[in-house]
């Protein structure tokens, strides 16, 4: 691909700024300040949800109150006051939804050209349906005519809790129950809105999902909840991606994914995240404390995450695979870029629990200016767990001398058939990699976002089409000004 | 078009270029030997302006513009190319991608249209047909894995791609089996016009039966000692540096 000029062309054009950090001027309607009973309350009530779901919710806030915020990552940043956080905004006009995109509020749809996904556009280019999660409510979804045609529910998770009642109540919290950790607990008790996809046994789905994140409203935090399931014999591509205006204060965004994947199913999962990583010094941007999890339950089952994550000033996350069908495979795939003062503290976890599982992890990291970047990882092979493969390879690269990166992997085999394999590499983009590059006539940061990619590869190379070209050009924007 | 005056470089506070002196003109191939650490190596990163070659004093023209203004990526954008004596390894960025994200930015430099994939493929094609190297060599990561020749080789596709005004080739023959120093002698040779110049660095005069040059240089502690024609090289082959007069531990 010619990725690199074209990426070298809208760095300049971008020059320096965060692209997305604008903000929309959008009359919206929020819940009081704060976390308590009433509130989560006021949530369900606002999303007309059934009873079980409240009560499920209360339950999830009960627990939360019980819980401490985790501390065992590697990552330093002041603790959120939760009682300063809106849990709930939506704009105004959601009251009444609309029903198609002529109804969608004008200002609402310019946000998204911004953003550079014109719904109309996509609907008739790229064929690629969206979900667009707009703070709190998904506003528009698209093609869910033509998916519907094949049985493919792709809807909000408010209206799955309405319409599909039965799949919600199996599969909610299923994958990540309500205690699983403090801030799936939290985002439990508050989830404001998602995604909910389910895909019917032997059907293919005809076209990429993909979900646009964005928190526009101040001072509030983002809690959705994406449920996924693929019946047998499925497949499914799903795209997620995420921004964020430019905020002095940090924002929390805490979400909860989860994916069932049954016989001889198929998820693709992948992620761009770009949520604001705040400025130079560090001030501001969003915190990313999201639980993404896959249970691979039916035989010969396979989940694979993708996920390119450039922005953030901190960010902590592990996709992680339950591979209990026999001969379920999970794979993740994973650049993390962090600059200036960010800090990731992201992996994965494999957990084996079917016979003749096995499961692949490709991480990158990428630290520059004074950032952190930590990889966390777990393989777990269980007793019963016969036959296991695990391919594990970390390989960070350092640019400047004032960056860190750092390897944790945690491997606990209880089968003495388990084949694992670990390998891991640390490098820097060298002087005469860098003079080599500019010799040739590509300037600083040009040579930087090629050596970069090409680091990145085997990864880049795992995404869609669609998102393979935004995440080339996010990698040279994210390490702009790291050299030189 | 290169114009050398009184040239003093330091590497790490250390002086190795002491005053070198070097004009070269037009349609010329020069040739400069010497003995290790005499600065060979030194003189072509500061012609090209690589980092931590800091130069003290002295001046570097080239076509009339002061090259020591410029940044590396802008002297080849001027038209300046290294071949390098140790090419460098990307991984994961293939030849093709390198070498299109090169060119175009050289043209881009120069304020010239950037190339259509299709011309690109046939102009990379073409040149790496001339240089007998095997097409599937493009679509591999930028020198890795490459044996020694190969990565001579590659550097001469490079050039022939690239086009430059003036070629500097850092001992680009070390290393090289006969078969691959015909190649590299041939790239060289490609290069010749009267339009062009080429100063090729080595340790052996072998190279200079191939590529016949026009002067022939010593170079030893930091400065040129001697210069003549071929039979200069011939004569340092037969009698060595002390010959000359040089101590080679000196250096």
């Amino acid at each position: 691909m010619a990725s690199t000029l074209e990426t070298r062309q809208t760095v300049e054009e971008v020059a320096g700024d965060y692209k997305y950090g604008f903000v929309s001027d959008i009359e919206t309607v929020k819940a009081p300040k704060g976390l308590n009973e009433g509130v989560i309350r006021f949530i369900s009530a606002k999303k007309e949800e059934p009873e079980w779901l409240l009560d499920w919710r209360l339950k999830a806030y009960k627990k939360w109150l019980k819980m401490e915020e985790p501390d065992w990552a590697m990552l330093s940043y002041h603790k959120p006051d939760f009682q300063d956080i809106y849990y709930y905004a939506a704009p105004k006009s959601a009251d009444d939804r609309p029903k198609s995109l002529d109804e969608v509020d004008p200002e609402l749809l310019r946000v998204y050209e911004k953003l550079g996904i014109s719904l109309q556009e996509q609907e008739v280019l790229s064929g690629v349906a969206v979900d667009i999660v707009f703070d709190s409510v998904s506003v528009a979804t698209t093609f869910r005519e033509t998916l519907k045609e094949k049985g493919v529910i792709f809807c909000s998770i408010s209206e799955a809790a309405r319409d599909y009642p039965e799949l919600m109540k199996k599969y909610l919290g299923s994958v990540v129950p309500v205690a699983d950790n403090f801030y799936a607990a939290l985002n439990s008790a508050v989830f404001t809105d998602g995604t909910f996809v389910y895909i019917p046994k032997g059907v293919r789905c005809p076209m990429e999902l993909s979900t646009y994140f964005r928190i526009n409203e101040a001072n509030t935090g983002q809690f959705e909840r994406t449920i996924i399931i693929a019946d047998d014999d499925s497949y499914v591509s799903y795209l997620e991606g995420c921004t964020a205006p430019m905020r002095d204060e940090n924002q929390l965004h805490a979400a909860v994914v989860e994916i069932v994947v049954l016989e001889n199913a198929e998820v693709k999962y992948s992620t761009v995240q770009n949520w604001y990583p705040g400025d130079k010094d560090g001030k501001g941007g969003i915190y990313n404390f999201v639980t993404k999890r896959a249970a691979c339950r039916g035989t010969n089952s396979k989940v694979s995450w993708t996920q390119v994550e450039t922005g953030s000033a901190v960010t902590w996350k592990y996709p992680s695979c339950i591979l209990q069908g026999d001969g379920s495979v999970g794979e993740f795939y994973s650049v993390a870029i962090t600059n200036n003062y960010q800090q990731a503290d992201t992996g994965t976890k494999m957990i084996h629990i079917g016979k003749n599982t096995s499961s692949t992890i490709i991480s990158k990291g990428i630290s520059a200016g004074k950032a952190q970047n930590i990889y966390r990882g777990l393989v777990k092979v269980m007793p019963n767990a016969e036959n296991t493969r695990n391919f594990t390879q970390c390989d960070s690269l350092l640019i400047g001398d004032e960056c860190g990166a750092h390897t944790v992997p945690y491997i606990e085999a209880k089968n003495p058939t388990a084949q694992l394999e670990h390998e891991a590499t640390t490098s820097k983009i060298s002087d005469e990699q860098l003079f080599y590059c500019l010799q040739r006539g590509l300037d600083v940061e040009q040579s930087v976002t090629l050596i970069v990619n090409g680091f990145c590869k085997e990864v880049m190379q795992q995404l869609p089409m669609e998102f393979a070209v935004e995440a080339q050009k996010l990698l040279g924007i994210s390490l702009e000004g790291s050299v030189g | 078009m290169l114009e050398i005056k009184n040239l003093h470089v330091e590497v790490g506070g250390k002086e190795i270029l002491k005053g070198l002196n070097l004009t070269i003109n037009s349609g010329e191939v020069h040739a400069i030997m010497g003995p290790n650490g005499a600065g060979k190596s030194t003189l072509s990163y500061a012609i090209c302006g690589k980092d931590g070659y800091e130069i003290t004093d002295g001046t570097v023209t080239f076509n009339g513009k002061d090259l020591l203004e410029l940044e590396a990526n802008e002297r080849a954008g001027e038209g300046i190319f290294l071949g390098l004596q140790y090419p460098v390894e990307i991984p994961g960025v293939s030849n093709l991608n390198f070498l299109k994200a090169a060119l175009n930015s050289l043209r881009k430099y120069r304020g010239e249209e950037e190339i259509a994939a299709v011309d690109f493929l046939k102009l990379i094609r073409a040149k790496a047909a001339e240089l007998e190297m095997d097409p599937e060599m493009l679509k591999r990561a930028v020198n890795v894995g490459f044996s020694g020749g190969e990565k001579k080789r590659n550097e001469m596709v490079q050039m022939a791609l690239l086009d430059p005004i003036f070629s500097v080739l850092d001992e680009t023959d070390s290393g090289l089996d006969i078969d691959a120093l015909r190649i590299v002698a041939d790239g060289i040779n490609r290069m010749r016009s009267p339009k062009k110049a080429i100063l090729v660095i080595t340790h052996y005069q072998r190279l200079l039966d191939y590529v016949v040059p026009d002067f022939v240089h010593v170079l030893a502690d930091g400065k040129i000692v001697k210069s003549g024609d071929k039979s200069l090289a011939i004569k340092l082959e037969q009698d060595g540096y002390s010959g000359l007069g040089i101590n080679e531990t000196a250096a």
